[in-house]
């Protein structure tokens, strides 16, 4: 913005001497691309997915369930990428699992698409409802489809609504979202509503113990459970360059946080590296079932 | 859920001429296994024996059961009263420590009853507020016992429902007389705190320290209810009359069972805490001071802005304008920016306090100058954001708003923000062109401030809002008692927000939950300013506040004599703040 005032008052910028007797070595293919995806300017700014689903190799039924959106309005000056993705983990018994993790993705999805209907042809419109009590509405109406369409069962629900470059997310269970950067950093956003990670919050129990707890699949929150539900729900930065991926535990309870990281950044397109993370986790005995879902904003 | 039915409201025929009412509860059996079905209803049948010999006032009185196909039903006393849950939500503010006092001790009483049954100990396990009936007369009664456990059919290990009032080892299986214990003083936490602990992670009680969330609870009875709710059941009492005795000497030593006197909190006075030194005015102090090179810049309603040794309070010069100085003033490159009713932006050497230059507007400034890029951005009462030019003192351009601009824009990636008195909220381009606007209900007063792409103000209508900084999406609001004329600060994550309803808010800027509020005597339109772990801030009620930042906790006030209104500075571990006693103070932070 500097510059723009050295223009309004007629300056010019210098240009930087050029760095001499700089040492460069040549890039491998596989970096050129990441760097070259990188620098090359998108237009209009978007969002891009790729989804990896699989009943595991142990289970009999797929009670996950997972939903993918995104809108891109390219023209208008105002116009920010709309993203809508969720990872729900049905459980319950009788295939009632299925039913509620559908129930609380559909729900969820017919309820914030609607309120986005107006924005998504005109993006100049306001919108009134803050972006947390929509996304806090939309579980309790999950809840209650959940309630209604399988009683006894519950579901886990991760969902993320991305609005230009912030994300609101709302989370019940122990699903997770992750921010990956492209430093191989990884970031768990979502804390799990499970007795093991509570206790290893706690003190009580290390990391390795917990994670070979025999109760490690008890939540003590979930959909469908109980009359009070409090979700947690939080607005961040999308990760930006990097990415959000969101799974339900067939995925993150038998892949270490690294190699989550690397399978994404050496896949060539997000499709790719979502079909590796489900072939990483079954290769792992793929003891649950497995959805991935992996986001990316370019531009 | 589970094998749970309902409880009816039934009249006992056997008693024709008398209308006697009794509950019936229903439970149904819902195991598919025929063995595990039965061995549910004999469970049951034991139990029902078993609570049909007790006799506590506290405990109702069981008169029949029987079961019907996959059917079992209890007749049982029928209680008039409401539960502890429904009068936790029905009571408008906190239950009085003496209410709740009384009803623990009754609860240890019915809870040391049942664990000293013989041949067995009897244990609740399910002791949470609606189970408490509280009667008419103000008594307690247990009600549900675990007799409708059998019942319900364990799922498959994936879920349990959140229990909030249960304690750790009940998650293990393990419920003994002190899981009671635990579960007890959870329910106390609930009736004295309003917390609802299955809205809460479980175990999380020690996050939330009952007197910083009710303040007029005794450290006495905070102490009995830390040790009922320790993780470890060994590091609670050892039995129910052991919290019983220990409640009754909270009681006695707070006076609330002698009830003698109402145990008030004592607040820390400021007794002992003496300013650097203070600096009179000839008029009142209204806006917030800055420090630079040395000297405190100050403005005052008596017209001038004063220069002072930073050091002493000795003044370097005053500086007169033509009308009262209730802003902030802002320094670049030895010069001096100071906004005054006067509608002139007053442009001041700080060395010599002469006048380079002025700037008119056509309306009073109430907006403070914010120095970026080259230029000083401000408001003022002519319904205009001016953009001027350091170099030129000539406007680089005028953003017209429908009403007067009190706000101070801030200022970050080429946008300027800035509320005004309508309720509109702008973000402007550098080139002074609008790129978004937000409607708030009223007034926007409340300088705004960024981080993160989200941008945070209160406003008079009672909310504080958080913005997408680049499009104006709403992400959260957050609602005060009353509304707001001061200004946030962010922090660790944390956004701070003094209301006219007297309170100083910390929020989570990500999760919008209240993390404390701290409760000053009168309103707070001061803005709050963090500096290392403590938060500053001034109240109407004459205090300047000095708070832990993370939790809230009062660590010391100082007493002026008028409202304070303006906002402290927090310097080289020096607090400087105005106050309408026309006093400029410094305070050791």
């Amino acid at each position: 913005m500097k510059s723009f005032f050295d223009r309004l008052r007629g300056k010019k910028t210098k240009p930087l001497a050029a760095l001499a007797n700089v040492n460069t070595f040549p890039l491998s293919g596989e970096q050129l691309g990441m760097v070259s995806i990188r620098s090359s300017r998108v237009e209009p700014q978007q969002l891009i997915s790729g989804c990896g689903q699989s009943i595991g190799k142990q289970r009999e039924h797929n009670e996950d369930c997972l939903f993918a959106f995104s809108a891109t309005t390219g023209g208008e000056a105002n116009s920010a990428p709309l993203g809508l993705f969720i990872v729900a983990d049905g459980m319950g018994g009788h295939q009632y699992g299925e039913v509620a993790s559908s129930a609380a993705v559909r729900t969820m999805a017919n309820y914030l698409l609607k309120r986005f209907h107006t924005y998504l042809i005109n993006p100049s419109e306001g919108m009134e409802e803050p972006l947390q009590e929509m996304m806090r509405a939309a579980i309790t109406e999950a809840q209650r489809a959940v309630t209604q369409a399988a009683p006894g069962s519950g579901t886990t629900l991760t969902a993320a609504l991305v609005l230009g470059q912030q994300m609101t997310i709302g989370h019940v269970g122990d699903s997770r979202a992750y921010a990956l950067r492209m430093d191989g950093r990884v970031e768990v956003l979502t804390r799990d509503h499970s007795l093991v990670k509570r206790l290893e919050e706690l003190g009580q129990i290390s990391s390795e113990e917990s994670a070979a707890h025999p109760q490690r699949n008890v939540l003590y929150r979930a959909l469908g459970q109980g009359e009070v539900l409090e979700p947690d729900i939080f607005t961040t930065p999308f990760p930006q360059p990097g990415y959000l991926l969101l799974c339900s535990d067939g995925l993150w309870s038998v892949l270490p946080d690294d190699n989550l990281c690397n399978l994404v950044i050496a896949a060539p397109n997000l499709h790719s590296a979502c079909q590796d993370l489900i072939a990483a986790a079954n290769d792992s005995g793929g003891p649950d079932n497995i959805s991935a879902v992996l986001v990316q904003l370019i531009g | 859920m589970g094998g749970m039915g309902s409880v009816y409201r039934a009249r006992d025929l056997h008693f024709p001429s008398v209308v006697k009412l009794v509950a019936v509860k229903e439970m149904i059996n819902r195991a598919s296994d025929p063995l595990v079905r039965k061995t549910i209803v004999q469970n049951f049948e034991r139990e029902a024996n078993i609570l049909a010999t007790l006799n506590h006032l506290s405990i109702p009185r069981i008169y029949d059961y029987f079961s019907e196909g996959n059917r079992s039903y209890l007749v049982l006393e029928f209680i008039h009263g409401k539960d502890l849950e429904a009068i936790i939500s029905e009571t408008g503010g906190f239950l009085t420590e003496e209410r709740v006092l009384v009803w623990a001790i009754e609860l240890c009483d019915v809870l040391s009853f049942l664990h000293t049954h013989k041949p067995d100990p009897i244990i609740f396990r399910d002791m949470k507020p609606s189970n408490v009936m509280v009667n008419p007369t103000d008594h307690i009664i247990l009600v549900d016992f675990g007799i409708a456990k059998p019942f319900q059919v364990g799922q498959k290990g994936t879920m349990i429902g959140t229990e909030g009032y249960s304690p750790p080892e009940q998650y293990r299986g393990e419920a003994g007389p002190l899981a009671d214990i635990y579960a007890l003083g959870a329910t106390i936490h609930h009736a004295l705190s309003r917390r609802d602990p299955r809205l809460e992670p479980p175990f999380s009680f020690g996050e939330r320290p009952l007197r910083k969330i009710n303040p007029a609870i005794s450290a006495e009875l905070e102490a009995v209810i830390n040790s009922a709710l320790q993780y470890n059941p060994d590091d609670r009492f050892h039995s129910a009359e052991a919290m019983k005795e220990a409640l009754l000497a909270a009681g006695r030593k707070t006076g609330i069972l002698n009830r003698t006197s109402g145990a008030t909190a004592s607040v820390q006075s400021s007794v002992g805490i003496k300013p650097l030194w203070v600096f009179q005015c000839e008029d009142e102090v209204r806006g917030a001071p800055l420090y630079h090179n040395g000297a405190v810049y100050i403005g005052s309603y008596d017209n001038n802005l004063y220069s002072l040794n930073a050091a002493d309070g000795k003044l370097n010069w005053k500086y007169a304008t033509d009308g009262g100085v209730v802003t902030r003033p802002a320094a670049f490159e030895g010069d001096i920016f100071i906004g005054s009713e006067d509608q002139r932006l007053h442009v001041i050497s700080a060395r010599t306090g002469k006048v380079n230059w002025t700037y008119y507007t056509e309306g009073r400034v109430h907006s403070s100058p914010r120095i970026a890029e080259g230029h000083v951005f401000f408001g003022s009462d002519d319904q205009h954001i001016h953009a001027v030019n350091l170099l030129s003192g000539r406007a680089a351009w005028r953003f017209e708003t429908a009403a007067p601009v009190r706000s101070t824009p801030f200022v970050a990636h080429d946008t300027v923000f800035a509320g005004s008195e309508n309720g509109d909220f702008y973000c402007v381009d550098f080139r002074g062109e609008m790129k978004w606007h937000y409607k708030a209900k009223m007034a926007v007063t409340s300088s705004p401030c960024e981080a993160d792409g989200v941008v945070y103000f209160g406003s008079l209508d009672s909310s504080f809002y958080a913005l997408d900084a680049r499009a104006g999406w709403v992400i959260w609001r957050f609602r005060m008692g009353k509304g707001s004329i001061a200004s946030p600060y962010t922090a660790e994550g944390l956004v701070f927000i003094g209301s006219a309803d007297g309170n100083i808010y910390a929020i989570d800027a990500h999760t919008s939950k209240e993390v404390w509020r701290f409760k000053t005597e009168h309103q707070v339109s001061s803005s709050p300013v963090v500096y290392k772990d403590a938060l500053y801030c001034g109240s109407a009620d004459g205090n300047i506040y000095c708070l832990e930042a993370r939790t809230g906790r009062l660590r010391w006030k100082f007493a002026t004599k008028g409202p304070i209104t303006g906002s402290p500075l927090v310097y080289d571990d020096i607090v400087y703040i105005g106050s309408t006693d026309h006093f400029l103070y410094t305070l050791l932070a």
